[in-house]
């Protein structure tokens, strides 16, 4: 039998792209890698994956901030309850220019960690997220996003102060912000809690980074009944980087120094930023409008939903844009 | 009503109450909306069931029926995934985990879409996202208020991240509504959470649940699980989630119908006009 994904990437080149294009969006660079043919030995196992996404000494958002951006201010708090230290944001300059950042921050010690509340936020972290989006809209100042949480924590004082309001009101308030915004997944993209920080109009991933709906252990313990299934399930979920390319849910991966991103993270963060650099450039230079319906359209396509002919379907779309759901 | 020989009839007929443990003849049962008549208890009701007792007589017409689920990972957990979406066809009679269309509730014609728990859990894949998604461009184009009844365990693992990505995608296209100054009702009924509530479920202009409904982020044994810690009474029950700010009102399944009706009347589409005045 075919490989679904193998239909899907023929499909999705009827779409008039180039073929230079890759699996993503964008155009192939030296700074992007978008198309996973170019990555031959480099793609590591599902498992490998999630291990070095989650990697101790992995850099995490401060790491990488201090190094692309220069005189990061911190701001703290959501001005309704308290600071959530599980998620971090400011302003910095890059290259000069004035970006707002927001990135989830776990620690690279247990201590650490336990301050950081393992980068998982509480409602307060994803309110001072939609404060720090609606000051950088304010203004006009372009906005950088970096995932890197196992979820939004699930403790009861969480679900008390609205959690499932709070990363949903996020994603809204990104859906809508009027101005440009890039996303990149550093490490574990974990499922709506890491989504919340997810709608942009370019989302990046480094190039071992996962990005998942629930987490391999919570997949192996509800489909398989055990948690020891987990490398099987992270396999299933298709989580890796080089998977999220081929299901375009990111648009182009960052390259990670040999080894993985905990060797060198300045290395890693000259990636990031040269990565970021040029699609601010690009994206500053489109009209608000035409931003905001591309970034609809962009996350308005993605699913794949079979639509048998002859059934009542929107005019003016090919068979295969609805078998695609573009 | 008190029944002492329940061990005697077969048990098509009868269903025990698993709140008050009152045994309830099945047809009594749907007289009264699948409610125990004894405690109150809401019985968990099917899409079909529940557009029947919430849309004006004979006004749902369906539309997007027939759009199927892809089985883009090929996901195989104890069984294929398409193997899955046949089973919960044929057990549900649905084609995936929502109804959509249109329909008037006390005379309003709205665009409605329904989840039913009942097929894989009302999880949201690339269907319930699409449909919910066109749902809500209809609803956009016509300037039609939209109603969402919710039930749901989340997103469907068995898509991966695209299941995830279907909250941004849902969320975008009521977001639009807002914007336009069309109402969005979102009903929660049990249970509802992940995903779903994480997305467009928290996110209507009027956020209306039945009564102990169970609502939250995260399901109680993971939160159990995590921390450890016995959780407060009634926690993630539809009355402490209003208790704590996240949803309007809690309203009895007898009342839901004329609850929306007043709301959908109240609020009106608007064009950005000032509209009110005696
Ligand atoms: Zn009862």
């Amino acid at each position: 039998m075919r490989d679904p994904l193998a239909t899907l990437r023929d499909l999705a080149t009827l779409g008039a792209r180039s073929p230079t294009d890759g699996n993503g969006h964008l155009p192939a660079g030296d700074e992007l890698i978008t198309d996973t043919a170019t990555l031959g030995g480099a793609r590591v196992a599902a498992w490998d994956a999630v291990k070095i996404a989650r990697d101790l000494h992995r850099p995490h958002a401060v790491e990488v901030i201090e190094r692309v951006f220069s005189g990061f201010q911190e701001m703290h708090g959501d001005r309704l309850f308290r600071d959530d230290p599980a998620i971090v944001g400011g302003i910095g300059l890059l290259d000069g220019h004035p970006v707002v950042v927001v990135g989830q921050q776990k620690g690279s010690s247990t201590e650490e960690n336990i301050q950081r509340n393992f980068g998982m936020p509480h409602p307060e972290g994803y309110r001072k997220a939609i404060r720090l989006y609606r000051l950088a809209e304010r203004f006009h100042v372009p906005l950088v996003t970096l995932i890197d949480t196992p979820g939004a924590f699930p403790g009861p004082e969480a679900e008390e102060r609205g959690q499932a309001e709070a990363i949903a009101k996020s994603i809204e308030v990104m859906t809508r912000l009027r101005t440009p915004v890039v996303a990149v997944v550093l490490g574990e993209g974990g499922s709506g809690g890491a989504l919340a920080l997810g709608v942009a109009d370019v989302v990046l991933s480094l190039q071992n980074a996962i990005y998942s709906v629930i987490s391999p252990e919570g997949a192996a313990a509800i489909l398989w009944r055990t948690g020891s299934e987990a490398e099987r399930a992270a396999r299933s979920l298709r989580l890796a980087g080089p998977d999220l390319l081929e299901l375009r849910i990111v648009d182009g991966l960052i390259p990670e120094p040999p080894g993985g991103a905990h060797t060198d993270a300045d290395r890693t963060a000259a990636n990031v930023k040269a990565a970021i650099a040029p699609q601010l450039e690009r994206l500053a230079r489109k009209p608000i409008a035409e931003l905001l319906t591309e970034r609809y359209e962009r996350f308005r396509r993605i699913g794949v939903v079979v639509e048998p002919a002859g059934a009542v379907a929107p005019p003016k779309r090919s068979w295969w844009k609805r078998v695609l759901g573009r | 009503m008190p029944f002492g020989r329940r061990k005697d009839l077969p048990s098509h007929l009868w269903t025990q109450c698993p709140d008050c443990g009152e045994t309830l003849f099945n047809k009594q049962l749907v007289r009264n909306m699948n409610v125990c008549p004894k405690c109150e208890h809401h019985f968990k009701i099917g899409a079909r069931e529940r557009i029947e007792l919430l849309t004006d007589k004979g006004s749902f017409e369906e539309r997007d029926a027939d759009l199927l689920s892809g089985d883009p990972l090929s996901f195989v957990d104890s069984k294929p995934y398409p193997q899955r979406i046949e089973a919960a066809r044929v057990r549900s009679g649905a084609a995936d985990a929502v109804l959509t269309g249109t329909a008037a509730i006390g005379g309003t014609t709205v665009e409605l879409a329904v989840m039913d728990f009942d097929f894989i859990g009302g999880s949201m894949g690339s269907v319930v996202g699409e449909k919910i998604t066109r749902a809500a461009e209809r609803a956009l184009a016509s300037r039609a208020p939209l109603v969402i009844v919710t039930a749901s365990g989340g997103a469907r693992m068995q898509e991966g991240t695209l299941a995830l990505m279907q909250m941004a995608k849902t969320v975008a296209a009521v977001a639009r509504l807002g914007d336009s100054g069309i109402p969005f009702i979102s009903v929660l009924t049990d249970p509802t959470t992940g995903g779903v509530l994480a997305s467009f479920g928290s996110l209507g202009d009027i956020v209306l649940a039945e009564p102990k409904a169970y609502i939250g982020f995260s399901g109680a044994r993971v939160t159990d699980q995590t921390i450890g810690e016995r959780l407060p009474a009634g926690f993630q029950r539809a009355e402490f989630v209003r208790d704590h700010g996240f949803i309007d009102q809690v309203v009895p399944r007898a009342q839901l119908k004329e609850r929306i009706a007043f709301f959908l009347a109240a609020l009106r589409p608007t064009a950005g006009e000032t509209r009110w005045s005696l």
